[in-house]
């Protein structure tokens, strides 16, 4: 008799380990009949979670703590005890934008510190000459994509608030957008950035992990209420989903999942595309710069699934920072346990181990303390404006 | 907005025709002040200048993340919206949900207020709904017509049947099989490809 579930995620590369736990088998090993739904938007994953219609969800890391919080939304507790994906996200830039701050770098076309000051001086020259103001985007208001753009920037001296515009695009319209130039640049998940470089229409500035090394991405969440109900199934999920991450990052397994990925009904484009996600070998410009990373994209590998609270309570700083929520030790406490490590090891029998080092270090400000999120805030110039 | 007054509807959508039903429906029932949104480039921009009370989307449509920037705290929002999410009242939700459509409202607006526009609103959603169902049915009834025409064709040249017997053929071959004459009709044309 097997447990019938409806899991909902939205077509990304990072959606892997779910994908592959279903359509390999690894779910139904465990007694799991998973029904995936590929939705089109993270309103309409975060909803049917929170209203029932999904068991579990491929969700956005910030949207499982802003749902726990009830920030801008309805207050659904969520709970997260396995991380689908940390990183995997980049910046790109048009080509003129491109063009523009590798005309004002003075540092390492890489180093994010010194894109950032040149970008201050692309937006100042801008303001100058009464231009425009520079666009850019990313996928949703509480997404790791929107912090780590408003983190890069803001550490070169410009506001996001003030000196850009910043606004929220569904990922498979960006690429378009970017040709129209309704945006000059957007942060974005696979293989949105890629789509960008191959089409000649964009250059890859940096991929996430040069502005913070490790993120948490993507969770699988359930609602905390359904994980009481059901701790078994849970159990059964996340040891199905941990075997998948597993394969995954397997590379004799790689063509399997590519494939398994490239269905139209799954993430649905061009293998080769996924390939190089997965490897982390991104072309980077459309000269045919490659560059690689072994921190691009971490599914299953280095102990990315286990759930890190200290993760939970950088993203809650985040939206402190840019006046999303307010700064409470109440709030703090229920963001971090959003992350539930004690559900990962006892599904995967797993004994607690120490946290990886320099695992919330950012390439601006101080590291990360889930004890003082008011003393790092602290350390930041640029803030929200006052409301 | 005075109380007594029409509230401001735009109903964001991609899809024309159901736009056009949704908004028949709203002006029937005497709201005046509807807007079609079908654009989705500039979204934002557009509801701003339209500063509506209530907006409608459709769930297909990506661009529900985009409205989600409304309730940020920047300096391009005029007044809080509010979604129409509220707990108490589940058996909306559901109806909104299955019916494939989701409402977001200008804080403040009475409940009672709402409620009439996203029942219409469901109701017009799932009768577009079945109207696509029929309008499928029919095309693919057209086209069973079609393959088993061609079907007929070939089984008149290659075994010198009238139009009639090679019907019969078909309908006792179909009945026989324990198959829809359609389906015998389609082997028939895949078997004369293979064979030309």
């Amino acid at each position: 008799m097997s447990t019938a579930l409806h899991i909902g995620f939205i077509p990304l590369v990072d959606a892997a380990a779910l994908i592959v736990a279903v359509d390999k088998g690894f779910a139904a090993a465990e007694g799991l009949d998973v029904t995936l739904a590929r939705e089109v938007s993270w309103s309409n994953v975060r909803d049917k979670l929170n209203i029932g219609l999904f068991d579990a969800a491929h969700l956005l890391t910030p949207v499982a703590i802003a749902s726990s919080l009830g920030v801008a939304h309805v207050k659904v507790p969520i709970l997260a005890p396995f991380n689908l994906a940390l990183n995997g996200n980049a910046i790109t830039g048009s080509s003129a934008l491109h063009a523009a701050i590798m005309g004002e770098i003075d540092g390492d076309r890489f180093d994010p510190l010194a894109t950032a000051r040149a970008l201050a001086r692309v937006v100042a020259a801008r303001r100058r000459s009464g231009q425009e103001p520079l666009t850019f985007a990313m996928t949703f208001p509480f997404s790791t994509h929107n912090y780590q753009l408003r983190f890069w920037m803001a550490a070169g001296g410009v506001d996001p608030d003030e000196d850009v515009r910043l606004v929220v695009l569904p990922p498979p319209y960006m690429v378009d957008s970017l040709v129209s130039g309704h945006v000059d640049g957007f942060c974005v998940g696979a293989p949105w950035n890629s789509v960008a470089v191959d089409r000649g229409v964009g250059h890859i500035l940096h991929f996430v992990s040069d502005i913070l090394v490790r993120a948490a991405e993507k969770v699988l969440a359930v609602r905390q209420t359904w994980a009481e109900k059901n701790p078994d199934t849970l159990a059964a999920l996340v040891r199905a989903t941990q075997r998948a991450a597993d394969f995954i990052e397997h590379a004799d397994n790689r063509d399997e999942v590519v494939g398994l990925l490239a269905q139209p009904e799954r993430v649905g484009v061009d293998a080769d595309l996924i390939r190089r996600t997965l490897e982390g070998r991104l072309k980077v410009s459309s000269d045919g710069t490659v560059r690689a990373s072994g921190n691009y994209l971490l599914l299953g590998r280095e102990r990315a699934t286990r759930p890190d609270p200290a993760q939970a309570a950088w993203l809650y700083a985040q939206m402190v920072r840019w006046g999303q929520a307010p700064l409470s030790g109440e709030a703090l406490k229920t963001a971090m346990s959003v992350f539930r490590p004690d559900l990962y090891d006892g599904a995967l029998k797993t004994s607690i181990q120490p946290r990886p080092s320099g695992a919330i270090s950012a390439f601006a400000g101080p590291d990360f303390d889930p004890d003082d999120v008011a003393g790092y805030l602290a350390a930041f110039k640029v803030s929200p404006r006052a409301p | 907005m005075s109380a007594d007054q029409s509230p401001k509807i735009v109903i964001v959508d991609e899809s024309p025709i159901r736009a056009a039903i949704l908004q028949e429906g709203l002006r029937e029932a005497g709201y005046t002040g509807v807007v079609h949104i079908s654009e989705m480039q500039s979204l934002l921009t557009r509801i701003y200048a339209l500063d509506p009370d209530v907006i409608l989307i459709d769930l297909e449509n990506p661009s529900r993340d985009v409205l989600e920037q409304m309730f940020q705290v920047s300096r391009a929002v005029r007044r809080p919206i509010a979604m129409f999410v509220d707990q108490s009242d589940a058996a909306s939700i559901q109806a909104s949900v299955d019916a494939g459509v989701s409402a977001y409202i200008v804080d403040g607006l009475k409940k009672e207020r709402i409620k009439p526009i996203l029942d219409l609103c469901v109701s017009r959603f799932n009768a577009f709904a079945k109207l696509q169902d029929e309008l499928a049915r029919t095309r693919s009834a057209l086209e069973e017509r079609k393959v088993i025409d061609r079907a007929k064709g070939i089984l008149m040249k290659m075994k010198g049947l009238t139009e009639d017997e090679a019907y019969v053929l078909l309908r006792s071959t179909a009945m026989r099989e324990k198959k829809r004459i359609g389906e015998i009709a389609q082997s028939i044309i895949t078997a004369s490809e293979m064979l030309k």
